[in-house]
């Protein structure tokens, strides 16, 4: 096994590799491979080579125990998870508190992309836990036969009932249009397709947010959902593929509202003490979205998984979701929710397809909703 | 020369695996079958229309550009002529965001239409790839023309000037006639295979190219079956606009002069005189902006850098110095074996979607480790082979010639096999092997393709890591590793092209 490690650009070329059945005694770190390339960079070029041609046949055979005493725990997410900004750090830190692992993020794009990535790996991945899929993706990835079941369950505080043995739960929210206080707010979505009101969405092929509009337009119109989005067409700006640039153009002042969470508003509060902001609540009701982690079935170590997503449901992690994810946490810590979250626009009605209905409708909404916009 | 046959034969088994093993492979991993739905078609209708408009404009508007060059003669003309070669070893992405910088939501020519008070134009979508493909067509589209005219003998021109007749008619439109068809057709291949213009530019139902469909195929619904077909539908596109551009090409009929320096007489009225300099300057404009602001908003940005930055420089340096020697091995391999295959397996590499056989390697390696740490040496073959086909052209004439010029001498000598290569061949196609290395690498360098598909940090080139930057909107960020990456472009392409020059007589 070898692999790339990155850093410092001195020591980006490592050469690491673990031996494939542990040693009984460890004494002290194993051998790195490293080439101190000097106040130069241009100046070792011939020892970067040698050294990337090594990585490129796998020639790189000499072993390291220096991550062999603690095991590690990869877990893949989407990449606002694994930000700076965002819950992954903390969740380490608090995690690695309990388990005397390593818990290691592998940000892999957005929340399609991650599971993209696991059918590439197959049997092969490095992946033990998956994070960040959400209710629409579940069928798709209980299909691939990539995830095992776990024991892991709480007293979830979820608007619908939540039975799952491979999909926890770690946090929801409602999707809705986020819009500044001073914009009128339509009642639905015919009343926001027939104003002038400019709109952002993401691309419900490559962001969950995105899918979650199309569940959405999908459960309340059923068969008339193709009409909305011809309606709705001349109301978007554009699209991106993600939530982070669309909420960016949006606060840059490019739309009147963008496809976000009620939580949204709550971000403007506590972070930057500005309540400008609020979200619609629409007559049809709003779409929910639970978002879920899952052991893969190949992991190497199982019961750390396990220990990873039980840990996942408790106070200890569900306290750092509502103010670095801006989700509702999966399980009410014992403090409550922050200040701030009790003022958010209340749905009158929380839609959610199951996840098999969502699977096969994903599949012909997306169609129908390429064919309205691409015309 | 007494050659082994076997290497050019194992050369051109790899390249038909590369390109059309790949497509097998990803064919076969596919789970289900699906066909291809309404917007994979309006894809294919969207990526031929861009095309068709890209390469229509950047001819249109290279015919006045070249005839400007051709009958004028002003300080700085030749290093402008040179400057035209620039674009192509751009890195796409760099190109982007110069671009971004005069005609994007806040770039200059927005806030000069706000000052002027009209309303605000955006580049996203149709406008936007069409925009950046004529960025890089127009240069390549004012050479060939420009070659065209300067390949009219002065002899005609004194002819005409002498008997008065009419150069446009007599002269010029005869001579386009000849050229506009291969420029436009060249200029149309290249714009129907784009990946990284329409990822940055493009994107949303309305502006999805082939290539761009086939990227979120693989990297949102891993499906397969549809990145295959689709793959075929570009092989397709692509065989049929080559035999075409085959099919019309015209033998050029002015004969010879004797190469005098040519003097016009023609088109030496004041306004004409007017007209010329306008649209050249209009065409320096609009070349050298976005790359002055690429500059300037570099500097600035350069602070901004994240330290991710230096390990995503090591990477792009080794991926485009490992995938430069596999590139040119392979090329002088092919150029000495020569032949009908080797033409054929070396045009495949310019059909095949990138991110198809990209794919396919992932797959065929799967068995056998984690793809997604593959990506980085998926990358270097992907970059040899994508390079391939414009390293084989500049490095197979000098081949030939040398053969040409020596081969009796060498036979003489009894100078045979692998020593004729390196005492004969090899010091007389030094610059040409020297200029193919700067294609190869500065290529290489700028490449946002296959590694968009599954890398992550660990894998992170410079171009991804710009890419994510401007994804982010870490705009400040992103104009410091946009400079960088144009500097690091375009030193390895002159160290490459110089180290071929030194001290080679020519």
């Amino acid at each position: 096994m070898f692999r790339l490690t990155s850093g410092c650009w001195q020591c980006w070329l490592r050469c690491e590799s673990e031996p494939v059945e542990p040693e009984p005694v460890k004494t002290g770190g194993g051998k790195v491979i490293r080439y101190a390339l000097g106040p130069h960079p241009f100046g070792a070029w011939s020892k970067i080579m040698k050294n990337y041609l090594y990585h490129v046949a796998g020639l790189c055979l000499v072993a390291t125990g220096a991550m062999a005493d603690t095991p590690v725990l990869n877990v893949y997410t989407y990449d606002g998870f694994d930000s700076d900004w965002g819950p992954g750090p903390q969740i380490e830190a608090a995690f690695e508190e309990t388990c005397a692992c390593d818990l290691q993020w592998v940000a892999a794009g957005d929340g399609a992309a991650v599971l993209s990535r696991l059918r590439l790996e197959g049997d092969n991945t490095d992946a033990d836990v998956v994070l960040g899929l959400d209710t629409n993706l579940v069928a798709a990835a209980r299909e691939t036969g990539l995830f095992a079941a776990t024991d892991v369950s709480a007293e979830y505080d979820l608007p619908v009932a939540w039975e799952d043995d491979t999909f926890v739960p770690f946090d929801w929210g409602y999707f809705a249009f986020v819009a500044n206080k001073d914009v009128e707010a339509p009642a639905d979505f015919r009343e926001l397709a027939d104003s002038d009101l400019k709109i952002i969405i993401e691309d419900p092929r490559s962001s969950t947010p995105g899918l979650g509009l199309l569940m959405w337009v999908k459960a309340a119109y059923g068969d008339e959902a193709a009409d909305i989005w011809a309606d709705l067409a001349d109301n978007i700006v554009t699209v991106t593929p993600g939530w982070s640039e669309a909420y960016g153009l949006f606060l840059d002042g490019e739309s009147d509202a963008v496809l976000s969470y009620t939580t949204s508003p709550a971000y403007h509060v506590i972070a930057e003490e500005d309540d400008s902001k609020t979200s619609w609540s629409f007559a049809e009701g709003n779409y929910m979205q639970v978002e879920v982690a899952a052991k893969v079935a190949s992991t190497d170590t199982p019961e750390l998984a396990d220990q990873f997503l039980a840990f996942l449901v408790t106070d200890a992690a569900q306290s750092i979701i509502p103010t670095t994810n801006w989700m509702f946490p999966a399980v009410t810590p014992e403090t409550g929710l922050p200040e701030g979250f009790g003022d958010l626009t209340q749905p009158t009605e929380a839609l959610l397809l199951s996840a098999e209905d969502a699977a096969a409708a994903a599949a012909p909404a997306i169609e129908e909703w390429r064919d309205a916009l691409a015309q | 020369m007494n050659l082994p046959r076997w290497p050019g034969a194992a050369v051109v088994a790899v390249l038909l695996l590369l390109t059309l093993g790949t497509l097998a492979a990803v064919l076969w991993r596919a789970d289900s079958f699906s066909g291809l739905g309404r917007a994979d078609w309006a894809a294919v209708r969207f990526t031929v229309i861009q095309a068709f408009v890209s390469a229509l404009l950047s001819v249109g508007f290279a015919i006045p550009v070249a005839r400007a060059l051709s009958r004028r003669r002003f300080i700085g003309r030749g290093l402008l002529i040179t400057l035209l070669g620039a674009p192509f070893i751009l890195p796409v992405i760099v190109a982007v965001f110069g671009l971004l910088a005069v005609f994007g939501r806040n770039g200059l020519l927005n806030e000069a239409l706000q000052w002027l008070g009209l309303s605000k134009v955006s580049i996203y979508g149709f406008s936007g790839v069409v925009l950046a493909h004529v960025f890089f067509n127009l240069p390549l589209a004012v050479r060939m023309i420009l070659q065209g005219w300067l390949a009219i003998p002065a002899e005609r021109f004194r002819l005409a000037a002498s008997l008065g007749a009419p150069v446009g008619v007599l002269l010029e439109r005869p001579m386009l006639r000849a050229v506009l068809p291969g420029a436009f057709l060249s200029i149309f291949l290249i714009c129907l295979t784009s990946f990284a213009v329409a990822l940055t530019l493009g994107g949303g139902p309305k502006a999805t190219t082939v290539e761009l469909a086939i990227y979120q195929a693989v990297r949102l619904d891993f499906a397969l079956d549809r990145a295959a077909l689709l793959a075929a539908v570009q092989f397709g596109l692509t065989i049929v606009a080559a035999t075409v551009s085959f099919w019309i090409a015209l033998p050029e009929g002015f004969g010879s002069g004797l190469d005098r320096e040519i003097t016009r007489w023609d088109g030496q009225k004041a306004w004409q005189k007017i007209v010329d300099f306008g649209f050249i300057t209009l065409a320096v404009l609009f070349l050298i902006l976005p790359l002055m602001m690429v500059i300037l908003r570099g500097v600035a940005g350069l602070s901004d850098l994240p330290s991710s930055v230096w390990p995503a420089i090591g990477r792009s340096l080794a991926v485009a110095l490992t995938s430069t020697a596999l590139c040119l091995l392979a090329s002088l391999v092919l150029a000495l074996r020569g032949g009908r295959a080797v033409n054929v397996a070396s045009a495949l590499p310019l059909a095949a979607s990138s991110l198809v056989v990209g794919t396919g390697l992932f797959v065929l390696v799967q068995p056998w480790m984690n793809p997604a740490k593959a990506a980085l040496p998926v990358t270097i073959v992907m970059n040899a082979l994508m390079a391939l086909p414009f390293a084989l052209r500049v490095i197979e004439p000098a081949v030939n010639k040398a053969e040409a010029d020596y081969a009796r001498l060498s036979d003489m000598l009894g100078l045979k096999g692998w020593a004729r290569v390196r005492i004969v061949i090899l010091p007389r196609i030094r610059r040409p092997f020297g200029f193919g290395a700067g294609l190869a690498a500065a290529l290489s360098m700028g490449d946002l393709g296959v590694i968009a598909l599954f890398a992550t940090e660990k894998q992170q080139t410079l171009p991804l890591l710009m890419y994510q930057l401007l994804g982010s909107y870490r705009n400040d960020a992103a104009a410091g590793a946009a400079l960088v990456l144009l500097g690091l472009s375009l030193a390895l392409f002159w160290l490459f092209d110089r180290g071929g020059r030194v001290d080679a007589d020519a």
